[in-house]
């Protein structure tokens, strides 16, 4: 099979001894690109095109496409005097085209290299990797939400801003907080609009030159240390006990006039519920300092508790994870953050208010008689996640939000109760949350690493659970199956870990350290990767200049 | 319930496995007086059939931009997007699979990410792309701390012809860490003397092209002096088909580009999700934000992705990170990607040489109508008409016409007594008809 280069795609097939000799280091390097597919059995049977039945090799959209190859047709414009003032564009872009159906079958293929939650049980702890409803997909292309321009009238988009206030609405319920910015990207972005709120709140008592340490446990998201320090604050940790739990003594000892707020997480990412948060909050508050939480992990307590009545002043909530907006490999997602009475004032533009039975966009600083700190965002946000958070929401009813994460801690704890007795519980045997963790104690003198432990699992269908997080626990396996899986499904996983494990215990090695010998690529070198960062394709270099 | 699988008899063989007698039980480090008895006071679950009701409801009292003549833009601009994209980036392979943390199983995204970046970097005429931002502002925001962290320096200076919205993100990053800023006032014809604000402290300067009032802009002179005083230019675009059409940042010496990608395979979403396009010379990626995806090989030698340099993010780094940044735009990411593959490079020109001969039709028309003129000299598919009422009233009463005429200048810049300013853009998706319409419309209200 010869690419639109003319260089053979599987040049390695049929015994051709050196195929690649003198074709130059590009046809080199292709040949090595062709041959995908992992070795086992099917090895020995080579095929021509490098291809095996289902499992396609696609290469690079710049080996296939042609500058001058377009998908989409356009009349060229009638004549006319441009006014660009010179500044017309003189050199080549560079950008390869593809026709529809050339472009139609590259993206399958890639897509079909994948892992999904569609695909399979995907227990990514602290990710919340649970079923994407299509319904909700299909609401956010309602023309009226996805067909709308944020700088229209606002008379022109009454039911988008009802949208977002009903949104907000069942946020500030749910959590039984005070108000709600709905603006914030992502996760991370969220924590920056919260701590942000509690440096305005801080300034604005005249504080915002002594108060300048964040509190942080060790076990804390690497964003929470990252978002405090990006806007100036000095992180100091709170050290890690041996029972998984932040101790309210251990936060009181770093208390003082200097601490401007704590940064919680909970549940914590150790897969338990802070069961000290009354008593921390308590303390944090008395010292004139804000409590942050960090909601990643809301999901596990919607409808069973109340963060506002737990003494957070601000916590993100992650859509993409509790409500269950697509994770699309890596987004977008959406974070808006709710805010206690003492933040509400500084919640950053826009917000939309309800004022005579219409909707009206808060966007400037000076139009309200609140002290927003700022803007987060051009925009309102991300309003395709916001209908589908909601769709979520009203699917499930108050109900049904419950069940679901009464569902997802009880198949945590199915999980921990069986497997407890092969794999190590770091902090010994009691009930999780949403999530298990496990350490790698149980792996010692096998010679199989949590990594090599999680690549076996690819083998075997699955998707690795959260590798080497918490970093307070050695060879951290976090795993999170979340509400959407039947019992059936993870007996089978239950079974299949089981079988992992003994054969890690038994000395099966190769199985492990060898894997993933299944997957359309073998284990990757990272280690190459970061060392000479190659970050975008390059034209090969002429064949016979290279050969010389 | 539709979504969840166990039933109660699951349940309680489950509840017996972990040997406890009520799920309750599990939430016994819940404090006893704030674990919930009863359901949180909103409605109960509902079927499909309902939820469609309730939010297509929502839905119709909006009025879409392919529903009328628009005209609005000011930073998102209302593009065909083929039928291919959306359904592609729907497939479940792509649509629910997480951050490529396991490469062998996620080879799908990580390639169209790598074909992402190179795109990225050929269009805006870089060395290097990343994997995509949040959007275009807090791109921006992120650019400007790039350059801070380069440059070692904490100053930066914004273009008075940066879309406010950017300029305020800036601003409220850089007052929370505590970063200088300056910004130039309101430039609407696109001549402001930003060059005597270069000097030895400054950072970066920040400048977009096309800008908000439309005008296109020159960079050479501004990265020059730049370069002489040991700071970066930033250049930012809010119209990603304009340059196809236009030099690239790269070429007129910027040294970091930022930039809203929404414009290819994106709608409008009322102003979210979009995707931030930043790309930069290739010396400074170890000082870059966000999410790179590099070329590598498995043990068998094949070629393959990862994602690399993760040395500068949170969750190696934490407090000392680069960016806070976890996430990309994923799925906007991809459907840029996909809309740039079908068009390529004859069709993304042919598609910009489109929006510019629209906008070419539309600012003749506009300017022979009594009592609006057309104030740019050069632009691309958008500029400013200066009309003799507000805008803001104009355009209200257009609304009510069924006409969407562009956007205020006061909606951005309330305070800049700019008020009979109207922002206006065409792009491929105006026919005749819809420029007729609104220049009879104008017609009836000036």
């Amino acid at each position: 099979m010869l690419n639109r280069q003319g260089r053979p795609s599987a040049p390695q097939a049929h015994g051709v001894s050196d195929p690649a000799a003198g074709m130059g280091d590009q046809a080199a390097r292709m040949q090595g690109d062709a041959n995908t597919l992992s070795t086992g059995s099917a090895g020995s049977h080579p095929t021509f095109t490098g291809n095996k039945a289902l499992a396609q090799i696609e290469p690079l959209l710049f080996e296939i496409g042609h500058t001058d190859v377009t998908g989409v047709d356009f009349d060229e414009p009638e004549n006319f005097k441009p006014r660009l003032g010179g500044l017309e564009r003189k050199d080549e872009i560079g950008l390869p085209g593809l026709s529809e159906p050339e472009a139609m079958r590259h993206y399958v293929r890639l897509s079909q290299m994948n892992y999904g939650i569609d695909t399979g049980l995907f227990p990514l702890g602290s990710c919340t990797m649970k079923h994407n409803a299509r319904l909700n997909e299909r609401m956010a292309r309602l023309p009226g939400f996805s067909d709308v321009h944020p700088l229209q009238p606002v008379s022109t988009v009454q039911g988008a801003l009802e949208l977002m206030n009903e949104l907000g609405r069942y946020l500030v319920t749910l959590t039984n907080m005070t108000t709600v910015a709905l603006s914030p990207k992502a996760g991370a972005h969220g924590e920056l609009c919260g701590m942000m709120a509690i440096k305005a709140a801080i300034e604005a008592k005249g504080e915002g030159k002594t108060r300048n340490v964040v509190l942080v446990p060790d076990s804390a998201h690497g964003t929470n240390p990252a978002t405090a320090a990006l806007i100036g604050f000095v992180v100091k940790p709170v050290p890690a006990r041996d029972d998984g739990w932040v101790h309210v003594e251990d936060v009181k000892k770093l208390l003082g006039p200097d601490v401007a707020a704590i940064m919680l997480t909970n549940p914590n990412t150790c897969g338990l519920f802070e069961n000290q948060v009354a008593e921390i909050a308590k303390a944090i508050h008395d010292a004139g300092a804000y409590f942050y939480c960090d909601g990643a992990n809301f999901n596990a307590i919607v409808g069973k508790a109340k963060p506002g009545d737990l003494g957070v002043d601000a916590m993100h909530i992650n859509l993409h994870k509790t409500f269950s907006t697509p994770h699309g490999g890596g987004g977008p997602g959406a974070g808006p953050v709710v805010l206690s009475a003492r933040l509400a004032p500084f919640a950053p533009v826009p917000f939309v208010t309800l004022k005579d039975g219409e909707f009206t966009l808060l966007e400037h600083e000076d139009e309200t008689a609140e002290k927003p700190f700022g803007r987060m965002t051009a925009f309102h946000g991300q309003m395709g996640m916001y209908v589908r958070a909601l769709a979520y929401m009203l699917s499930h009813g108050s109900d049904g939000m419950k069940q679901a994460s009464e569902d997802a801690v009880l198949n945590a704890n199915y999980i921990r109760a069986s497997l407890a007795d092969l794999f190590s519980q770091p902090f010994g045997d009691k009930p999780c949350m949403h999530e298990v963790l496990f350490d790698d104690t149980w792996l010692k003198d096998t010679g199989v690493t949590t990594l090599d432990f999680a690549k076996a699992m690819i083998d075997e269908g699955y998707h690795p659970m959260t590798m080497y997080f918490p970093l307070v626990v050695h060879g951290a396996m976090l795993i999170e199956p979340t509400e959407s899986e039947s019992k059936a499904s993870l007996d089978l996983f239950i079974a299949t870990l089981r079988d992992l494990a003994m054969a890690a215990k038994k000395g099966d090695k190769d199985r492990f350290t060898g894997a993933p010998y299944h997957a359309p690529r073998r284990r990757l070198d990272e280690t190459r990767a970061a060392r000479s960062p190659v970050l975008k394709w390059t034209p090969p270099a002429p064949i016979a200049e290279a050969a010389e | 319930m539709r979504y969840l699988p166990l039933s109660d008899t699951d349940r309680g063989e489950m509840l017996a496995r972990i040997g406890v007698q009520s799920v309750d039980e599990l939430f016994a480090d819940i404090p006893k007086t704030m674990l919930l008895k009863e359901p949180i006071d909103l409605p109960r679950r509902k079927g499909e059939l309902e939820v469609e009701r309730i939010l297509s409801r929502m839905s119709s009292k909006n009025v879409s931009a392919s529903s009328v003549p628009f005209f609005v833009g000011a930073g998102a601009y209302k593009h065909h997007v083929p039928a291919t994209v959306d359904h592609l980036i729907q497939r479940s392979e792509f649509l629910t699979s997480y951050t490529p943390y396991q490469p062998e199983i996620a080879q799908g995204t990580l390639q169209y990410l790598f074909e992402f970046q190179t795109q990225v970097a050929a269009l805006t005429g870089m060395d290097v792309a990343n994997a995509s931002m949040y959007d275009g502002s807090t791109g921006t925001g992120e650019a400007v701390l790039m350059a801070h962290r380069v440059t070692k320096r904490r100053k930066a200076v914004l273009s008075g012809s940066l879309h406010p919205h950017y300029v305020d993100v800036v601003k409220t990053l850089s007052e929370m860490a505590s970063d200088d800023v300056v910004t130039m006032g309101p430039d609407v014809s696109g001549t402001e003397d930003i060059l005597s604000q270069i000097d030895d402290s400054v950072s970066c300067v920040v400048v977009q092209t096309p800008d908000v009032f439309g005008n296109v802009r020159d960079l050479e002179a501004i990265a020059a002096k730049a370069q002489q005083h040991g700071a970066l230019l930033i250049a930012v675009f809010t119209e990603a088909v304009s340059l196809g059409l236009l030099q690239s940042p790269g070429s007129m010496g910027a040294d970091i580009v930022v930039g809203e990608g929404q414009s290819i395979g994106n709608a409008l979403n009322f102003g979210g999700p979009y995707v931030g396009l930043f790309a930069a010379k290739s010396k400074y990626i170890r000082q870059m934000p966000g999410r790179l995806c590099g070329e590598t090989v498995d043990a068998d030698g094949n070629r393959g992705f990862v994602l690399t340099l993760s040395t500068r993010e949170q969750h190696i780094r934490r407090d000392k990170a680069t960016s806070n940044i976890c996430t990309n735009s994923g799925l906007c990411c991809l459907a840029f990607t996909i809309h740039m593959t079908l068009l390529g490079q004859a069709g993304l020109t042919r598609l910009a040489r489109v929006n510019h001969a629209n906008a070419v039709k539309l600012a003749d028309l506009l300017d022979d109508v009594s009592g609006a003129e057309v104030l740019n000299k050069a632009f691309f598919n958008e500029f400013t008409v200066k009309l003799s009422k507000p805008a803001a009233e104009v355009v209200e009463r257009l609304a009510e016409k069924g006409v969407l005429a562009g956007v205020p200048v006061s909606r951005l810049l309330p305070e800049a007594g700019l008020d009979n300013l109207l922002l206006v853009a065409s792009t491929e998706v105006n026919t005749d008809d819809d420029r007729a319409a609104l220049v009879a419309a104008l017609k009836e209200v000036l």
